[in-house]
């Protein structure tokens, strides 16, 4: 058996990885909600002074990438690969910012749960031996998301109460080998779960068994238990899904409720017309580079597994009837 | 629809018990009083057009053509969206919410140029609407043609 | 009191459309294509006229008068012209709305651009 593998589906890194550095960048909505304070660029507007949407996301994607590599002190060129992915059609934007970074460029897709899924593969290719330093980093915009997932923005439609609000935003974290905290200590691989939900506008609900899963099964091959982490935080099951996976973890026996918490609920007000909370690849993304690492750095906590959820769907097999797969990947992040 | 395995059926009574119900009773309420509202502006421009002398029946066309307008109009400077959040059905369903379905689309996909971005995308809600139209008015037409010999 | 049974009319009938929309999960287009086929159907069955005489323009400018007006179109140009009628009836008697909203959709679209959220 491979030397650092434990259990069916978990990694125990020998030397843990390390978050050299984060940078957050956020739309204008983002930057009224709670968690204002703790992003690095708060954008007037939308647009980003681009053309489009489109071109908006992957500048706030470069950028932000720039920035976390510029925090981290690494020379721009000892950052050995770039590991992106977003919500657009053939992830776009993160093939774009590649283009123009230069930087040796891995495409990967998770839709939400896309943070978390490159901090595992990325913290994989430090402790594996095969890079000193990288950057992980995803992108989302409301108005790029929208048009492709669902309506126009100007058609005047009304969301129910379980629609989110795809987060406008971008997150880069720098990975490294140097021993610094936070660390990143296992990170448990997600299966693609489909609990038979078709509803695309309560991704919630279709997520949360797939976080559950992840997160049961990271207990189970670590033999860790809640008490080992002052924070369990999901990606963006917001305040549906947050619900049922708090009830589908007491129903295995796991009480979370003290330390469980959803980046999706945290980074908006509830008052900001956002139903039932914050999606969106950027969700997780600038919660953890901004909020979590942050107050990691703080001290306020010093043990965190991330749990960043993703819904595998396209428009395309919802409008063929099918029902939506989820993933959902655990990165545990702590001092040492 | 592929068939819920058992544990799936009991996944969705959960979602079920879960999920947060629209506010049924206000949202009725808002899409009576706003549709109700739009056909009262409606029913004055009709008005208006029948005191220019146009017959009850010929008043019908401009009066479309108006509240098209407006609705298109309302749509361009991102107030229809607004009233559309508050009313639901009571402004999808009048005719300015037609022109609301044609406007919003061709308008987001300026940038993907003026003949598939604008010109195709604007029919993305109303070319359906005039498919099953013109044939249900074809088909009874028909229907009323065969009867009539 | 042609504006007090528009209201109540229309309203009604936007009020039909919610529960449709908020009971099932309907979208707003398929609510749209249902309403304009009832429409065409109530119209073919003679029962949309005698609502269009109490509601006026509550009857007419929900998306079902849109069905009616295609389909009284319809056979107006039947009882005109015959068989040829059946082909032209709908299209002459919408012509307005129509060309009203592909042409200002157009022009609406070329002048403004949606708002960022």
């Amino acid at each position: 058996m491979a030397a650092k593998k434990m259990g069916l589906q978990t990694v125990k890194f020998q030397n843990p990885p390390s978050i050299l550095a984060t940078a957050s960048i956020v739309g204008p909505k983002e930057g009224q909600g709670p968690l204002k304070d703790y992003f690095d660029i708060i954008l007037n507007d939308n647009m980003y002074q681009e053309k489009s949407w489109e071109k908006s996301e992957r500048k706030m994607l470069k950028e932000a990438v720039e920035m976390a590599i510029k925090n981290s002190k690494v020379p721009y060129s000892n950052i050995e690969y770039f590991i992106a992915g977003d919500l657009l059609n053939q992830i776009i934007s993160a093939g774009f910012a590649a283009r123009e970074l230069g930087l040796p460029f891995y495409g990967i897709y998770g839709a939400c749960s896309t943070i978390s899924e490159g901090m595992s593969l990325g913290a994989k290719i430090i402790d594996g031996g095969f890079a000193d330093n990288l950057v992980v980093a995803t992108s989302s915009h409301y108005c790029t998301a929208e048009r492709q997932y669902r309506y126009p923005l100007e058609l005047g439609n009304q969301r129910p109460p379980s629609a989110q609000w795809t987060v406008t935003g971008a997150g880069a974290v720098v990975i490294s080998s140097k021993p610094k905290n936070p660390r990143i200590t296992y990170a448990t691989t997600g299966k693609v779960i489909d609990m038979g939900q078709t509803n695309s506008n309560d991704m919630g609900s279709a997520m949360a068994p797939a976080a559950v899963d992840v997160i049961l099964q990271h207990f189970n091959d670590t033999k860790r238990t809640p008490d080992d982490y002052d924070l369990i935080i999901t990606g963006d099951l917001a305040s549906v899904g947050k619900d049922i996976a708090e009830e589908l973890m007491k129903w295995k026996g796991f009480d979370v409720t003290n330390k469980y918490s959803d980046c999706g609920l945290m980074i908006f007000h509830p008052e900001q017309d956002v139903h039932s909370g914050g999606s969106g690849c950027a969700c997780a993304a600038v919660v953890t580079c901004g909020y979590l690492y942050k107050e990691m750095i703080n001290g306020k906590y010093n043990s965190v597994l991330l749990v960043a959820t993703g819904a595998l769907l396209s428009t395309t097999s919802i409008q063929q009837g099918e029902t939506i797969p989820c993933i959902a990947h655990a990165v545990a992040i702590e001092n040492l | 629809m592929q068939k819920l395995t058992k544990e799936q059926q009991d996944y969705q009574n959960l979602v079920n018990l879960k999920k947060p119900k629209p506010p049924y009773i206000k949202n009725i309420f808002m899409a009576f009083l706003v549709g109700g509202l739009i056909c009262v502006i409606g029913q004055g421009i009709m008005n208006f057009f029948v005191s220019r002398g146009f017959s009850i029946k010929e008043a019908g066309a401009p009066t479309s053509a108006t509240m098209v307008f407006l609705g298109a109009f309302l749509t361009g400077l991102g107030i229809y969206d607004k009233i559309g959040k508050k009313a639901g059905a009571g402004s999808i369903i009048p005719i300015t919410g037609f022109a609301n379905s044609i406007v919003s689309p061709a308008m987001e996909f300026k940038r993907e140029g003026y003949v598939f971005g604008v010109a195709s995308k604007m029919f993305v809600v109303a070319g359906p609407v005039l498919v099953y139209g013109m044939t249900s008015a074809f088909i009874i037409g028909l229907i009323y043609y065969l009867f009539k010999l | 009191m042609d504006y007090v049974m528009a209201f109540i009319v229309g309203g009604a009938i936007c009020a039909i459309g919610q529960v449709l929309m908020d009971a099932t999960k309907l979208s707003p287009a398929h609510v749209l294509v249902l309403f304009v086929t009832l429409g065409a159907v109530l119209s073919g069955l003679g029962l949309y006229e005698p609502l269009v005489e109490i509601g006026k323009a509550g009857a007419t400018i929900p998306l079902t008068g849109f069905g009616h007006t295609l389909v009284r179109g319809v056979i107006e140009d039947v009882d005109k012209r015959g068989f040829l009628g059946i082909f032209t009836g709908g299209l002459t008697s919408a012509a307005a709305g129509i060309t009203a909203a592909v042409v200002f959709g157009y022009l609406m679209s070329l002048l403004f651009n949606p708002k960022s959220k």
